[in-house]
């Protein structure tokens, strides 16, 4: 069914990114950012979860939200590779963040008229977070930016890591009629990002060379070692609680 | 290198109707960068419907040296609390 596997989709994108930035848990620059990584990874894990409860109801399979989560290789993932980028420096991770929001922000929008109520309820609840998770790092990306030399340095050198990336947001996947085209979220996510980039005095880029695959399992090596981390436990011990 | 950034005093308005109320402090550059770490640190279990930040530099303290004779005096003027009339029955709660 369409509507499971592009649910299945967005999902690993919710997940892949909420653990990339729960990694910052207890390694943030100050205390107060300390809080705010784990803030904004539980809001990404959150929406997970409830696409992939509603992806396995769909599927009709008996698959609850752990076993797509933990017991799914690699290549199954289906996650745009943006999001399993390593977190890099306090640039990246922001960055990153950032154009991930600015997609997610207007798509959740255009997802409030899904004919799906579990998709309008989903995007009720994950329409509000985004809008702080661009806010959010759309400031650290201005003050980075329009800061010392070293910061300014290190959010250039962000952009141009990360911007090859960006081009598969707009991918349709395998997309379904329930929910927003993928591609129509383009005007606004780029009037986002010009709009923060000119605050923070960064360039935007030319043509790049676009990175993509992530959508048919292909994705990079350090994907791998992420889900051995975090599939870990659950392998080891199936059924686990606390 | 939080030696740098100023810290800022939180207040947070648990409800409609109630006072902002002082919850703690936070390290910040300016005064937007304050105001979300003070959300993402005070607020993470519903605490709030709004929140102020003050810059801790702009708040004048009274002097703990002047403690007794700030406070002190008022410790025997129990004139001053209204508890030497009855309130008939008929009034209830005030």
């Amino acid at each position: 069914m369409a509507l499971a596997d592009a649910l299945l989709e967005l999902a690993d994108d919710h997940l892949v990114l909420g653990h990339r930035v729960s990694e910052w848990c207890g390694h943030a620059p100050m205390l107060e950012e300390d809080l705010a990584m784990p803030n904004m990874a539980l809001d990404l894990i959150g929406t997970a979860r409830s696409l992939y409860s509603r992806a396995g109801e769909l599927e009709g399979k008996g698959r609850d939200e752990d076993d797509l989560a933990y017991f799914r290789g690699e290549r199954d993932y289906r996650n745009i590779l943006l999001v399993e980028r390593p977190n890099g420096d306090f640039a990246q991770t922001m960055l990153r963040q950032l154009y991930f929001a600015a997609f997610m922000e207007p798509y959740w929008t255009a997802a409030l008229e899904s004919p799906d109520e579990a998709v309008r309820g989903i995007a009720g609840k994950a329409v509000k977070e985004m809008a702080y998770h661009v806010r959010h790092a759309g400031e650290w990306v201005i003050r980075l930016g329009d800061g010392t030399e070293e910061s300014a340095r290190r959010m250039a050198e962000a952009v141009e890591e990360l911007h090859p990336y960006t081009g598969e947001l707009f991918d349709e996947g395998t997309g379904d009629a329930a929910l927003p085209s993928r591609a129509s979220m383009r005007d606004e996510w780029e009037a986002t990002l010009k709009n923060i980039f000119a605050q923070a005095l960064l360039d935007w880029p030319g043509e790049v060379v676009p990175m993509a695959g992530g959508r048919h399992g292909n994705h990079g090596e350090q994907l791998g070692h992420m889900l051995a981390e975090m599939q870990s436990l659950a392998r080891a011990h199936p059924g686990v609680t606390w | 290198m939080s030696g740098e950034i100023p810290l800022w005093e939180v207040f947070i308005r648990p409800r409609n109707g109630l006072a902002h109320k002082h919850v703690g402090s936070i390290h910040a550059a300016d005064e937007v960068m304050a105001l979300q770490a003070a959300r993402d640190v005070y607020t993470r279990r519903g605490e709030g419907t709004s929140i102020w930040v003050v810059p801790s530099a702009a708040i004048t303290a009274s002097d703990p040296d002047q403690a007794a004779e700030n406070f002190e005096p008022t410790a025997d003027k129990i004139y001053r609390h209204p508890t030497f009339y009855d309130i008939p029955e008929e009034v209830g709660h005030m």
